[in-house]
């Protein structure tokens, strides 16, 4: 039975140049744990400098797939690079330029912070040794460096994983779930930390339960239900798509609404205590305008507003994900 | 960190280049581990230990006026120091120093992965193969350090106790106290060879079962099986070929001429038992998912 991890040496991985060659390119990826199956068929393409939302609820196959992609498990199917490398056959050498941590990063109880940086510094190589005081200063941990880690809080391991991570200088960063556990200013910072290192250009790959911090960080975002892929693309186009809600203010909302509620394409027509909501699609809403300018109704305000990543994704996710493929939502293709 | 925007340092999206890791690099890293951990000392103190007790008991029970022995090195006791090191090997070597170095060798592997620290360094730029044959090495290495521990107190304490004197060999010749204090050293490290084995499959269990307790008692389980087997008549024929018989072979060391047949033959049958476990737990670990932690 031949094991596709032991073929090459690292040395041998194709030379591909960083840079040319996707962060993270997933074809058909399966894991199957006996009759369970964890990941079905998934196909992920982050393009370099994404801030890409890997979302889904429990059990949906997110870590398992991250640690797919950092070889700590073998798919069953299917295959990932990483920059164009197989972390199955080129072994740590596919690694080169990524870091990141699976679940809660995990570090040496015994060795204080700055040791257990020297020792991930030596498995580096490299210059990683000298950037130890560097990113204990980014991620503000050089007061309690010299504190063993069994005595540290969950931010501030969190913050020590984001530690370990920078010093392989990476241009691809995987953080499963960064935020968990963080108190409210915790999280807000772990956000500006993402978005400082996204803004340096490093892609990032943020495997997240916090919507909002999604929805504030990301750009692009595959949400995975039971194993499966069920949208992958921007953010903007699956707001967009996913059902634009508006709201209407004119000058006599009572006719307003009755022509709302006879405009094809309209939906939901509502009055409210701020004026009238109704969903449309971009094209109804232009024929809306026209229909109320010929009634002689003038419009105070128009504003489009999206549904939330929330809303979305819990329509994804459950039930019968209840976006209309007519809408436009589906998964977007991938180059090849 | 409330001041991460403020953070100056600036941090170039560029990969980090240049010489990767050795497997040595990847050892002392281990080592080090070892020397942080309370766990290690306690298999060390063990191995000091024991031959401590043995010195204090071989006083006082000289002063109470007893004597004789089981071998031709009980009753040199009194006469040259070089002998306690002899006979605490003697009765170490069967199940003590095995369940020392099962200790170390057996939680090497499953501590990491059930700590989660295994994917920690398995996403640096080392290869599963660096890994595994550091957590070998750190393993023999500390096997080793065990032994020569109990070899060092034993000697120390003999001598202290009853000199540096000449020693009567198993051939019933007699060797300087240089010569004999070499022959010491010999000795034990001859007893490393089916120590290997012991380590061998005490790594193997670690990988496979991911689990340290069932490892470390799988591993002294297993000498200890050695040991029953043995003991089944009819089975004398396999007497040989089993682990637990190595232990002894560093007697060969001690005859004149020296009998270097036991050791050449604990060479192979130690081989038969250590290479096995090292490539099925190579084998595992290169192959295994790392879900843990």
């Amino acid at each position: 039975m031949s094991d596709p991890r032991h073929a090459p040496a690292i040395d041998e991985a194709p030379p591909v140049p960083l840079g040319e060659a996707p962060p993270v390119r997933a074809r058909e990826l399966v894991k199957r744990y006996k009759e369970v199956l964890a990941v079905d068929h998934i196909d992920l393409n982050v393009r370099a400098g994404d801030v890409y939302g890997f979302l889904g609820p429990n059990g949906a196959g997110k870590t398992t797939t991250l640690r797919m992609c950092l070889g700590l498990i073998v798919p069953s199917e299917g295959k990932v690079e990483l920059f164009g490398r197989d972390p199955m056959r080129a072994g740590a050498g596919a690694l080169e330029g990524v870091a990141g941590f699976v679940e809660a990063p995990r570090f040496y109880p015994y060795l204080t912070a700055r040791k257990n940086l020297e020792l991930l510094a030596a498995l580096d190589g490299g210059d990683a040794r000298g950037r130890i005081a560097e990113v204990l200063d980014t991620v503000e941990l050089t007061p309690r460096a010299g504190h063993r880690v069994g005595g540290y809080s969950h931010g501030m391991r969190q913050r020590l994983g984001i530690a370990a991570a920078l010093l392989r200088r990476p241009r691809l960063l995987l953080l499963d779930e960064p935020a968990t556990g963080l108190d409210p200013a915790g999280m807000r910072d772990m956000r500006a930390l993402i978005r400082r290192l996204a803004e340096e250009g490093i892609t990032v790959l943020l495997s997240s339960h916090q919507l909002p911090e999604v929805q504030e960080l990301c750009d692009r975002v595959a949400i995975v239900d039971r194993g499966r892929v069920v949208y992958e693309g921007a953010l903007a186009d699956l707001r967009r798509q996913g059902g634009a809600g508006y709201r209407l203010r004119s000058t006599d909302d009572a006719r307003a609404l009755a022509i709302l509620a006879a405009q094809p394409g309209v939906e939901h027509a509502l009055a409210g205590e701020h004026g009238l909501s109704f969903q449309a699609q971009e094209r109804d809403v232009g024929a809306l305008t026209l229909a109320l300018a010929r009634e002689g109704i003038g419009i105070l305000a128009l504003t489009p507003e999206l549904a939330t990543l929330e809303d979305l994704f819990f329509r994804l996710t459950e039930g019968d994900g209840a976006i209309p493929a007519e809408q436009g939502l589906q998964r977007e293709k991938v180059a090849s | 960190m409330s001041a991460v925007e403020t953070a100056s340092a600036p941090l170039p999206a560029r990969a980090t280049h240049g010489r990767r890791p050795s497997t040595l690099t990847a050892l002392r890293w281990e080592l080090r581990k070892l020397v942080s951990q309370k766990r290690t000392y306690l298999g060390l103190g063990l191995a000091a230990l024991f031959p401590l007790i043995f010195v204090v008991f071989e006083n006082l029970h000289q002063r109470h006026g007893h004597g004789g022995g089981l071998s031709i090195f009980s009753g040199q006791i009194t006469a040259s120091g070089l002998a306690t090191p002899v006979l605490t090997l003697e009765f170490l070597s069967a199940f003590m120093l095995p369940l020392i170095a099962s200790l170390v060798a057996g939680d090497i592997v499953a501590a990491e992965d059930g700590n989660g620290t295994l994917k920690t360094i398995l996403t640096r730029s080392v290869d599963r193969s660096q890994v595994f044959a550091a957590k070998a090495l750190a393993a023999t290495l500390y096997a080793a350090l065990a032994v020569y521990v109990s070899a060092a107190v034993a000697t120390i304490g003999g001598v202290a106790s009853w000199g540096f004197h000449p020693v009567i060999t198993l051939s019933g010749t007699t060797v300087s106290a240089p010569e004999a204090l070499l022959l010491v050293f010999a000795s034990n490290a001859m007893y490393l060879i089916p120590m290997l084995g012991v380590v061998a499959f005490g790594l193997a269990l670690s990988t496979a079962t991911r689990n340290s307790a069932a490892s470390v008692v799988g591993a002294v389980g297993f000498v200890i099986l050695l040991y029953i087997v043995a003991a089944i008549p009819g089975l004398e024929g396999i007497q040989p070929y089993l682990l637990t018989e190595q232990f002894a072979n560093w007697h060969g060391l001690l005859r004149t001429p020296t009998d270097w047949a036991p050791i050449l033959h604990s060479l192979w049958v130690c081989a038969l038992y250590a290479a096995p476990a090292l490539i099925a737990g190579y084998l595992v670990f290169l192959r295994r998912d790392v879900a843990g932690g």
